[in-house]
This record gives C-alpha cells, structure tokens and sequence, in this order.
C-alpha cells in the first residue's frame, strides 16, 4: 500500500516538467518520457508528486491509492 | 511408443479439404447443444476442466465466466475475438472456416452460462474464407432460442484484436486502445459486462459442455491439460495448422509434420508477444504453457516458427521489429519513438549500416518500453526484442564489430 502515481501515456505529450520537480522517482527516457521507479513513492515526496500532478500540462498524472491486487483481463 | 503428437478434438470430423462442417454434419457428430446444462452449472464444468484461454495470455476461462456472470444480471455481452491480427498465426481463421459451429456453440453456451444476450462474432476482415464460413454458419442455425448473433469484421491490424481496442471499435468504431479503459468484464459493450473470448476457447468450451471435465483433462501429458492448435511455419514438411495435446515435445511436433526441410536453430514461440528459443537441448522439452514459462518461455498464441540456419537471426528480428513499429496504434511517446528509433537501429545493425552505439542503445531500451503503453503492445514487443538480443547475442554482436553477417547470401534474409 501506498500512493503511487499513474499516467495516462496517450496523454501525455513529454514535457518532462514532472521528471523535474520530481528527479528522485521519474526519469526522462530518450524522447523526454517519463519512467517512474517502481513502487509506491516515499512520504516524504508525496507533497512533490502532488506538485508534478498539479504542473502536468496536458494533465496526463494522478496521484493514486495502489490497489492491493491487479487483474487480468485476458 | 511415443503417444500420437496430433491430437483430433477441436479439428474433428470431416477431411479438411471439404471446407467448413454444415450444420447437419456438425449436430449428426456432435449432439444437440446442450443449452439447459449451461445455465446450470457449465461454468463449474468449465472452472473444472483447467481450460486455459488461447488468446494468448493463457488466463483460466472459467474464472473469466464466473467473474462475468456474477455481474450479469442477465444483461451480459459475448465477444468472440477471432481478429487474429498475429502476422502468422492461422490457427483461429482456421479454426473459424473448418469449424464455424463449433465456434458459435462455444458463443451460445457461453452467453447462456454468464446471462447475456447480445453475442457478437468479431472476425478478422482480412480472413474472408472465415468471415464467408461465419456468415453461412449463422444462416445455417435454427431460429428461435438463443440470443442474436452479429458477425462484425475487424479492421485490419496488430491492435485490433487488443480487448479496449475491440471495444472501443464495436462502440465507436475507433480500433485504438483506451487510455483508461474500463475492464470489459465490468463494463465492455454497452455499459455491460462483456465475455471477451477467444474462438478457440469458445470451440473447447463447446466440447467441454457435451463431453464433460473429465473427459477434457484426459488429454494433456505435463501440466496443463487439453489441446491446442498451434501453427508451425519454416523449414518443416507439413507447415500449417495442428491441433497437439499441450505437453507435445517439439520433436514429435515436427515428426507429425513430416520433419524438418532443412536445419534450424531456433524458433519462435508464441508469436510475436512471444519470444525467440534457441533449439539446441529443446527438442524434448514440453510444448506446454506452464512449463514454458517457467523456462522464460511463452505458449501465446501457439505460433511455432522455426528460422533455417542458413537465415540471419539478426535480420529476422529487426523485421519482427518493424512490424511491430508499424503497429503502434501511434498514441503513446514510449511506444512511437521506443519502437520507431529500436527498429530503425535494428536494421542499421542487420545491414551493416550502424554506427557506434546502435547494439547498445538497443539493448538499453529494451529494458525501457515495457509498462510504458497504454495496451500490452510495447510490453510483448520488448519480449521479444529482449529474447532476440538473448538467442542471437554472437550474430548480434558479430555484426556490430564486423559491419556483416556470418550468413552473407540472399537466403539470410528470406524471413
Ligand atoms: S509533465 Fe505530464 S506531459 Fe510532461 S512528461 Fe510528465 S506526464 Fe508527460
Ligand atoms: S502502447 Fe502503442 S499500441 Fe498501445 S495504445 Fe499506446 S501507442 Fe497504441
């Protein structure tokens, strides 16, 4: 458990503006992507991950509860 | 005695050659459907049976009905997925053309077991002699009883056959995966919980239904029991479409098909959401999806593609590559410039035309694109570059610091 944040990838457009208020748990790939650390982010980032959600442009982010388990649905 | 490789369940009854089963012919071998049982405990038979569903993720069919019919009410939706956008794969066109009833039965009884009343039959455009046998089929069967039964043609595509894609074209006629899709077993078609199957589990269903569990698990000689068609390509005698019981080994897989034309080193299974295998210590080894995944391996959609030895793994990649760059239902940054910039690299290294970095920069995005669509399509296509970079390290790593390839003919690259 823990927050985690999701993205929605047809969104978004790679500013890059998270992976800068935000190096500790997103980097940029090579055409300025973000990938996001595995795992829920640490507490005393949240308050930065909320920022990234709030300076997203294309409002691609969101800061979730993780859900205890994933389903398939194939 | 080695046990028979081919096993004749879902690809019963008449020679081939005489095209689709009828109805007449197909309710004289197999029986009246038996519509009153599967409102009544099939999906117990089904969660029973072990059937594994065989669009590729290999997910427990009966888990996916109950899930379904819980929320039902009655109101659900059947979607019977034979898009088979899979390049090589005919085991479902196949399928839906020799055997159109026993699709349909499979569609029948499973919307009668998970309470729905819309059932649709969504066929690949592109494989006419299955949408042709489809549409007799249907005009073929007695009115009255079931739900109606539409037949929508896919469009042509990779992504197609991808569940949020197929709803997202059935309701908007958009083929392009959802960003945020709802899960179809709780809102697909409609608002409504929607079965999304495919054809081939639908068919075992339908002989799960008649035959029982027992009779199911009776087949299967590792873990995983039952059948599968498979569809074996390269240098084999009998290339095309089989149905084996899972646990076949990858020898006596090409012993039915008459044996190998030619030698080979490696093979790809499962697809394009698969993975390169070499074939060296294979031949033995269980075709079985459990067994293989526990190898690293995958069962997917039952491809079986052997590459000669005199063809460049190399080259035979970087084209699997492009297909898969050329899919790209161009929505999402990782999967547009990952896959676009990894095939073009690609090929620079299968033709010699590379420059410094290009092995490294390949391999670096490998580990890069997966999770990072919104669909699974980055995530098989970095499955298999990763299996390629795997099986084929020393052609990779020869043409990178030679500008060639240990196969310098035209018959390196006739795949
Ligand atoms: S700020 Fe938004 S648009 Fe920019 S890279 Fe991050 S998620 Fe994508
Ligand atoms: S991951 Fe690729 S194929 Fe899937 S939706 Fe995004 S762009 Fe399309």
């Amino acid at each position: 458990m823990g927050d985690v944040l999701r993205i929605d990838r047809i969104r978004c457009d790679g500013y890059g503006m998270c992976a800068e208020l935000l190096p500790e748990h997103i980097a940029l790939d090579d055409w300025g992507y973000p990938i996001f650390r595995s795992g829920p982010i640490p507490h005393r980032l949240v308050p930065l991950a909320r920022r990234a959600v709030e300076v997203c442009p294309v409002l691609a982010l969101s800061l979730v509860r993780e859900r205890a388990h994933p389903s398939s649905d194939h | 005695m080695a046990p028979a490789a081919t096993a004749d369940r879902l690809l019963a009854g008449p020679q081939f050659s005489a095209g689709a089963e009828s109805f007449a012919e197909h309710r004289a071998r197999l029986g009246p459907l038996p519509i009153a049982d599967a409102r009544n405990g099939l999906i117990d038979t089904i969660e029973r049976s072990g059937l594994l569903g065989r669009g590729g993720a290999g997910f427990p069919v009966g888990r996916k009905w109950r899930s379904v019919g819980a929320r039902s009410g009655g109101r659900a939706a059947v979607v019977a997925n034979g898009a088979e956008g899979e390049p090589r794969s005919a085991k479902d066109r196949s399928l839906m053309t020799l055997r159109p009833h026993l699709v349909i039965d499979g569609a029948i009884l499973a919307a009668a077991a998970v309470g729905a009343d819309d059932v649709v039959l969504y066929v690949g455009m592109e494989h006419r002699a299955a949408v042709d046998a489809l549409v007799r089929a249907v005009a073929e069967r007695p009115l009255g009883g079931g739900p109606p039964l539409r037949i929508v043609e896919a469009p042509m595509g990779y992504i197609a056959g991808e569940s949020s894609a197929m709803v997202h074209y059935l309701e908007a006629r958009d083929a392009r995966p959802m960003a945020v899709p709802p899960r179809p077993h709780e809102r697909g078609l409609g608002g409504r919980p929607t079965l999304i199957q495919n054809v081939e589990s639908l068919a075992a269903a339908a002989l799960i239904a008649r035959h029982g569990d027992e009779w199911f698990r009776a087949t299967g000689r590792d873990l995983t029991p039952g059948t599968a068609l498979v569809t074996v390509t390269g240098p084999v005698a009998g290339t095309g479409v089989r149905e084996i019981e899972y646990g076949t080994t990858l020898r006596e897989l090409v012993d039915a098909a008459g044996g190998l034309t030619a030698a080979t080193d490696a093979v790809l299974l499962g697809g394009y959401f698969g993975g390169w295998a070499a074939t060296e210590g294979r031949w033995d080894e269980p075709l079985d999806p459990a067994s293989l995944s526990s190898r690293g391996l995958g069962f997917g959609c039952g491809m079986v593609a052997f590459l000669p030895a005199d063809a460049c793994g190399v080259w035979a990649t970087s084209r699997i590559m492009e297909y898969m760059a050329g899919e790209s239902a161009r929505q999402c940054g990782p999967c547009i410039f990952g896959l676009g910039a990894i095939s073009g690299a690609l090929r620079r290294l299968a033709t010699g035309a590379h420059h410094d970095g290009d092995l490294a920069d390949v391999t670096r995005w490998a580990g890069q694109i997966a999770g990072r669509g919104a669909c699974h399509h980055p995530d098989g296509a970095a499955g298999l570059l990763q299996s390629g970079l795997r099986v084929f390290a020393d052609e990779f790593a020869l043409h990178e610091r030679t500008h060639g390839c240990s196969r310098p003919t035209a018959a390196a690259r006739r795949v």
